[in-house]
């Protein structure tokens, strides 16, 4: 088993190596198993979804499902939800980032007159 | 220097007892391979800098080049061709091969682990590969001149870039590609240094302002160069396949190219001026003898500038094709952006109050940027709001604004850096009167190329155009002269520091007096920086803590 | 020669701190510590190494987003300013080769995060063996990609010179149960294919590397490098892999199930 520091020295402030140390928590197979589970229903859900005509909910439904499946996968086989602060804040920055790209060039072509949107 | 002024200067000892160390990190090995394979940030950077300075030269003979054109109306140095070439040469590498690697790779790499009190960056190899990858890119670009030169204009604007033209464009994207992975490991290793790997007692908070611009800085370079490796990719893609991305034959829209590649390149201007604008806090503070007014709001302004950044890039591209709606949205945020950067200035200035100012080179470069940044900075506020964009833009004005804030700014701060930790990297210090006539030569030039240049673009002369109307001409001949003016003044930094070298005074620890834990190492310092890792209990900028600590301690300069 | 911040010791001053870190070591199974061969002078601590390797491997999967980012947005406006086009060509890639493909490439996800499992706990052989599989699963996907790939050609889908629209404007001819399209939207389905081949083949591109990492990775745990304590290399690579997975998983709904409701 890997080293654990107690908790006190955990969230010691003058720890300035790694200030919000995140606890070194083992993920089991037991729990990977499920999230593997997980993910391969969803694909499953995410093909039968797509051949029932929803309109203009398919495309949502369709990235909501490959959302959650990402969120799974960064949480349990990413380990994130068990990092320090840092990884989730540095996570965050990059989704927000890529957020940001998206919808702000967005703005410039829904509002255009070209009738194309 | 040892009259006593008031409470916060230092009495110290002769500079005649200055003495270079035994055993520093330029002689701790030796061999061209303990050079070109080191893992040392220390060397690594004096090898970017002779490599910036390389390409700076290179880049302002280009500029050279165009300002020759420029002496008379009519083309009739070089062909068009030639001159597009000229200027997409001049910016590709001034921009991406001297600016943005300028303060992070030579000044950032050096001293930002010696701040925080550490022994090397966090991942030395990617310091070095770093290096490599922009040493390669370099020498595309120089490939690319070679072979015949590009003549898209540093901004690879499509269609003309990737329809109308059949020169050496997707070598010069791809040397930009690479550098740009140059860049986004420097940034990387930055961040992940700044993170975790401070000394004890080295809070957030009592760091050097120049580690927090870096930290700015690097941030955009990790999340924003990415953008601009799909950009020059597409471009890639769409030249030697053609799949439409951007040819509206096909249906693509040529405008996508500029939103990816904008999305980066507004960051980029702030990566190249924030850690500019880190040397001067450090700058400003020593030589006024007094701590950073408001260090807080300085801290958080670099952090602002750098998410805000993110948010204005279709400022480039009011007159593109951009719908009105966005372009009035991004024209608000623009002036949002402007904020944290005055904000700056504002609390230098306070600095500067009630201090005990000092003129050295470092100091005079520093006062060169408050003014020149200024005015640039004013002109951006001009050119993000709509109505005057759609006169300014494409004109002469644009020239002049960025190369306010980019040379007059960004370059200052370069140089002022470079003069002002000269001594701590090299042991060495340089000819002051020298040093002071090249930055004064450097502003009087600056001046005069650059300020006529505001006026040509009001008065309507385009940018990129190599001949023009007679009645702009005198203007045009000003701005020459005073290229010429700078040049020379470029130049002398290169020859006095070069002979400091060898003939210049022992610089000792801290002939500065500054505060900092890289004024507390020997000059140039050890290998590992520090013999035993300090314990950091006392705030940035203390000079009451350096007064008592020199009283109590120092017996000899170093 | 001034070279430390106080005259005194400083670590006098600190021997808690002492504790908090003990110097270049991890606590072993026997409850000792032990210093690991690949401690880098520069860190304090294999802890702090530890997470500025991850963290750094982080920030270069944030570029990754970044990059990636920029196809996204292209694939996003041009689907809806030629949503008919691109459903039609999207009907022409296979449900279920992609499906497999999904699969395939989430199981190599699920043995990449057992092999951490097994680094951690200092289990060898479960780790090759895991590392092994997240290979073949790997290669498995590059396999069935150059199947997809291969019939893209044969049916002249490949932008660029060989590119044909025959299929999109007279389907009738072809077999295809589609509504032909008008010849300027069918030529727009060399963008939709553009995109697919951009965005699955620079994940592809970034597949191979992992794969030739993966090699690499899996000789050295065949040595026992990673059984002993040092497990970045296996983390960082298996947060690498995952991030790969990841954008597979955006790819497929987006590429492949754009519109497979039409009615024929």
């Amino acid at each position: 088993m890997a080293h654990e520091i107690s908790h006190d020295q955990a969230h010691d402030p003058s720890n300035v190596v790694n200030p919000e140390h995140g606890e070194h928590h083992l993920v089991t197979p037991a729990q990977y198993s499920m999230v593997f589970g997980t993910l391969l229903l969803f694909t499953g859900l995410t093909v039968v979804a797509a051949y029932i005509d929803l309109g203009a909910l398919n495309p949502v439904i369709a990235l909501g499902i490959a959302s959650f499946k990402a969120v799974v996968v960064i949480l349990f086989f990413m380990h994130v939800k068990y990092q320090s602060r840092l990884v989730k804040l540095t996570v965050g920055a990059g989704f927000f980032t890529f957020i940001v790209l998206i919808t702000m060039t967005l703005l410039d072509y829904m509002s255009r007159a070209w009738g194309m949107w | 220097m040892s009259t006593q002024i008031s409470n916060t200067i230092v009495l110290l000892p002769d500079q005649a007892t200055a003495k270079l160390p035994k055993r520093n990190y330029i002689n701790n090995e030796h061999g061209l391979l303990s050079w070109l394979l080191t893992g040392d940030h220390k060397r690594i950077a004096m090898l970017y800098l002779i490599s910036i300075t390389f390409f700076f030269f290179i880049g302002g003979a280009f500029a050279g080049l165009i300002r020759l054109e420029l002496l008379t109306p009519a083309p009739d140095l070089v062909s068009s061709d030639t001159y597009n070439k000229f200027f997409t040469m001049h910016g590709i590498i001034m921009i991406f091969l001297f600016l943005v690697p300028s303060v992070p790779a030579t000044l950032g790499n050096f001293f930002i682990p010696i701040m925080i009190g550490a022994k090397d960056l966090a991942f030395p190899k990617i310091n070095l590969l770093s290096w490599y990858l922009y040493l390669i890119g370099g020498t595309l670009t120089l490939t690319a001149l070679v072979l015949g030169g590009v003549d898209t204009g540093w901004t690879f604007t499509t269609p003309l870039s990737t329809h109308y033209l059949n020169t050496h464009v997707i070598t010069a994207a791809s040397a930009i590609f690479i550098a740009g992975f140059s860049s986004i490991f420097t940034g990387l290793n930055f961040i992940v240094t700044i993170h975790r790997m401070r000394a004890p007692g080295m809070t957030w908070f009592r760091m050097p302002l120049f580690c927090w611009s870096n930290y700015a800085a690097s941030i955009l370079m990790v999340l924003g160069t990415p953008v601009l490796a799909i950009a020059i990719v597409l471009v890639a893609l769409e030249r030697l396949v053609g799949i439409g991305v951007f040819d509206p034959a096909k249906g693509g829209d040529p405008l996508l190219f500029q939103h990816l590649f904008w999305f980066y390149s507004h960051p980029a201007v702030y990566i190249m001026i924030l850690p500019g604008m880190g040397v001067i806090s450090e700058v400003i503070s020593t030589f006024s003898r007094k701590r950073v007014f408001g260090y807080t709001a300085v801290a958080f302004s670099s952090v602002a500038i750098a998410l805000f950044g993110f948010f204005v890039w279709a400022h480039h591209m009011f007159i593109m094709g951009v719908s009105n709606y966005s372009a009035l949205v991004f024209s608000l945020l623009t002036m949002l952006v402007a904020v944290p950067s005055a904000i700056k200035i504002f609390n230098w200035a306070f600095t500067l109050q009630k201090g005990s100012i000092t003129f050295e080179t470092p100091m005079l470069y520093a006062f060169g940027f408050m003014g020149l940044f200024t005015i640039g900075g004013l002109t951006g506020v001009f050119l993000g709001s709509l109505g005057m964009d759609i006169h300014l833009t494409e004109t002469y004005f644009i020239v002049a604004h960025f190369h306010f804030v980019m040379v007059g700014g960004m370059l200052m701060a370069f140089l002022s850096g470079i003069h002002f930790w000269w001594p701590k990297m090299t042991g060495r210090m340089y000819p002051e009167s020298l040093s002071k006539l090249a930055a004064v030569t450097t502003f009087i030039g600056f001046n005069l190329t650059f300020l006529p240049q505001f006026i040509l673009g009001y008065l309507g002369m385009p940018r990129r155009y190599h001949a023009y109307p007679p009645e702009y001409q005198v203007l045009n001949v000003l701005s020459t002269a005073g290229a010429t003016v700078l040049g020379v003044g470029y130049m002398l930094p290169l020859l006095y520091l070069g002979w400091s070298l060898k003939y210049g005074a022992i610089a000792g620890n801290n002939p500065w007096q500054a505060t900092g834990l890289e004024w507390q190492i020997q000059s140039p310092p050890l290998t590992e920086n520090f013999v035993t890792i300090p314990i950091v209990d006392y705030e940035a900028y203390d000079y009451e803590w350096l007064e008592k600590k020199q009283r109590e301690e120092v017996t000899t300069v170093g | 020669m001034a070279n430390t911040v106080a005259h005194t010791n400083p670590l006098d001053k600190v021997d808690h701190l002492e504790k908090l870190m003990p110097h270049e070591s991890i606590i072993n199974e026997e409850g000792e510590h032990v210093v690991l061969p690949q401690h880098r002078h520069h860190f304090e601590t294999e802890e702090q190494q530890r997470e500025a390797g991850s963290f750094g491997m982080w920030l270069f999967l944030l570029t990754e987003i970044m990059f990636f980012g920029g196809m996204f947005f292209a694939y996003l406006l041009y689907r809806n300013w030629y949503y008919p086009a691109f459903a039609v060509a999207s009907n022409q890639l296979s449900v279920p080769l992609g499906t497999l493909n999904t699969a395939i490439l989430i199981t190599s996800g699920f043995c990449m995060a057992l092999g951490v499992w097994a680094a951690e706990v200092r289990k060898k052989n479960v780790l090759v063996w895991m590392l092994i599989l997240t290979t073949v699963f790997g290669v498995a996907f590059i396999g069935v990609k150059a199947d997809e790939y291969h019939e893209k050609w044969e049916n002249h889908h490949i932008p660029g010179a060989s590119f044909s629209t025959a299929q999109f404007t007279n389907p009738a001819a072809y077999g295809i149960k589609e509504q032909p399209l008008a010849p300027d939207m069918a030529q727009k389905t060399e963008i939709y294919f553009f995109l697919y081949f951009a965005m699955t083949g620079m994940h592809a591109l970034h597949m191979i590397i992992g794969i030739g990492l993966l090699f690499w990775l899996t000789w050295r745990a065949h040595r026992g490098e990673f059984s002993s304590g040092y497990v970045a290399p296996i983390e960082n690579f298996g947060l690498y892999w995952h991030f790969v997975d990841i954008v597979w998983l955006f790819l497929f709904p987006l590429l492949y199930l754009i519109n497979r409701h039409l009615p024929k």
